[in-house]
């Protein structure tokens, strides 16, 4: 069967954050309401006007029915999909499909983490795996640094090109007065990094922070009164490969690969089309990987392509334009800001970061350990 | 049908100082982890056979830690029979395992436990 997708009929009309960074006494669920309310409020709906649901937080399995209780709603449609990062693309995916075929009218997709404030550490819902366990593995740290050895071994990528991931997300995040991580990092800096997992040191891993994000969708008839400039979801797909990392089939071509052919056949775009990449940078390698994978390059040459600052602002490509997992927040699970953020750019509501003329812009989920990758092509009227 | 109990199978022949993988008798294809039925096929028609033991480092990684705690290796053994798993290499300092090593599998005793391990070949 035609892999068909409701290119255009469905738009993000509202996209909100809260409480990025520390946000002490909140729980989950607080901060998840925070950014909705924030959301729904930029395209003058409320909760009451929400039947499509769609959260998931770190520590309740039965996220959306509590949230449903929370906001006060009555949902025709809730999903609480749990494939990590990756969820919330899958479940934008899913609201586009819902929202076309009338089984909703306003899709609500809510996340909110106190992982910072109340442990300090990254949090996992998974069991511990009786294969992997033994070995003490540092999850999911160890599992990214051995994918990163094996891109080193196979391409020949290095210590340098890394670096220039982070550098590149952390000149973003000095644009971005909500980013964590603003101060200067050098390549020096870069380089001279406590080691954690060979050839990974702090600097190649995620923040741990607070934060909530939300994002608000309605079919394209009515985007266009609730929003000035909606974005429009043109494509969406995702493909698991494994969970563990022992079964990932090559440790240097992820979902991406087929999750990115399907989102942009079904938009009608190609990479050279791509104004703007929202990617989910766990680690640095992820953003080599998955420009990799989307095309933007060659495989093995995502080293070489990320120097020079072309990713960085400025640059002729730029990524992860609010800071990314790296310098602007990283809350347990990280994919639905770079949604918001993709939506933000193609709405020209990013401030001094905003790109010019923004008409496709990708937002990608990773879950797992590379395990569950999801992409979206966003567009602006002008793509319709 | 056979009747396999994945782990608990697994657990009591390493017990025993023997290294096990699961076979399709249809395929003659090992796979791991140990599960009830062949990835993919889904045949369920399968057999414990011994493992040579033979694997080559496909990754790994060094986790570092607080001094004086000794850093400790973590790698992925792309194993003779076609499978690849989780385990470490020792008997070398950890920052000298080398992807594409050849190594041998072993059997090691932690506290209670037996744990499969690998050592250069």
């Amino acid at each position: 069967m035609n892999d068909s997708f409701p290119r255009g009929k469905t738009a993000i009309v509202g996209a909100a954050t809260f409480g990025v960074g520390a946000a002490p006494g909140y729980a989950n669920f607080d901060l998840a309401a925070h950014a909705s309310i924030k959301a729904l409020a930029q395209c003058g709906l409320k909760p009451s006007d929400v039947d499509g649901l769609f959260c998931v937080v770190m520590d309740e399995p039965l996220s959306g029915l509590n949230f449903a209780e929370y906001l006060g709603v009555r949902t025709r449609f809730n999903d609480n999909c749990r494939s990590g990062g990756s969820s919330f693309q899958i479940q934008a995916t899913i609201a586009a499909l819902a929202l076309a075929a009338g089984q909703c009218d306003v899709a609500l997709i809510a996340y909110g983490s106190n992982q910072r404030s109340s442990s300090g550490k990254l949090q996992s819902s998974s069991r511990s795996s009786p294969w992997e366990t033994p070995y003490r593995p540092l999850r999911p740290i160890s599992s990214y640094a051995m994918a990163a050895a094996r891109h080193m071994h196979e391409f020949g990528t290095t210590r340098q090109h890394t670096g220039e991931v982070a550098i590149a997300a952390r000149k973003w995040a000095q644009l971005n007065p909500e980013a964590t991580m603003r101060d200067e990092l050098t390549m020096q800096d870069y380089l001279a990094a406590r080691m954690v997992a060979d050839p990974f040191t702090v600097r190649d891993c995620c923040l741990v922070t607070d934060g909530a994000a939300a994002v608000v969708m309605t079919r394209a008839d009515r985007a266009r009164d609730l929003c000035a400039k909606p974005a429009y979801l043109l494509g969406g797909a995702h493909e698991t490969t494994h969970r563990d990392i022992a079964g990932m089939p090559s440790l240097t071509t992820t979902g991406v690969a087929e999750a990115s052919r399907r989102a942009f056949a079904q938009a009608g775009v190609t990479a050279a089309d791509v104004d703007v990449v929202e990617l989910y940078d766990a680690f640095t390698i992820n953003t080599i990987l998955f420009l990799e994978d989307m095309g933007f390059c060659a495989k093995g040459e995502g080293g070489a392509f990320v120097s020079g600052g072309r990713i960085g602002p400025g640059g002729k490509l730029p990524v992860n334009t609010n800071g990314g997992g790296l310098s602007y927040c990283h809350p347990g699970m990280y994919g639905l800001f770079t949604m918001v953020e993709a939506a933000q750019q193609l709405m020209g509501a990013c401030g001094q970061r905003q790109i010019a003329d923004v008409n496709v812009a990708i937002s990608q989920g990773n879950g797992g350990e590379l395990s569950s990758e999801a992409v979206l092509v966003l567009g602006s009227g002008a793509t319709l | 049908m056979s009747d396999i109990r994945p782990e608990q199978q697994y657990e009591e022949f390493l017990a025993q100082g023997r290294f096990m993988l699961l076979r399709s008798r249809g395929s003659g294809r090992c796979f791991w982890f140990p599960r009830v039925a062949e990835p993919g096929t889904g045949s369920t028609d399968l057999e414990w056979v011994e493992a040579s033991g033979k694997g080559i480092v496909y990754s790994t990684t060094v986790i570092r830690q607080k001094p004086p705690t000794p850093n400790y290796n973590l790698a992925l053994i792309d194993l003779a029979e076609g499978a690849r798993m989780m385990s470490r290499v020792e008997g070398v300092p950890p920052e000298d395992v080398r992807i594409g090593m050849p190594v041998r599998a072993k059997i090691v005793h932690e506290g209670e436990r037996p744990l499969l391990v690998f050592e250069p070949a």
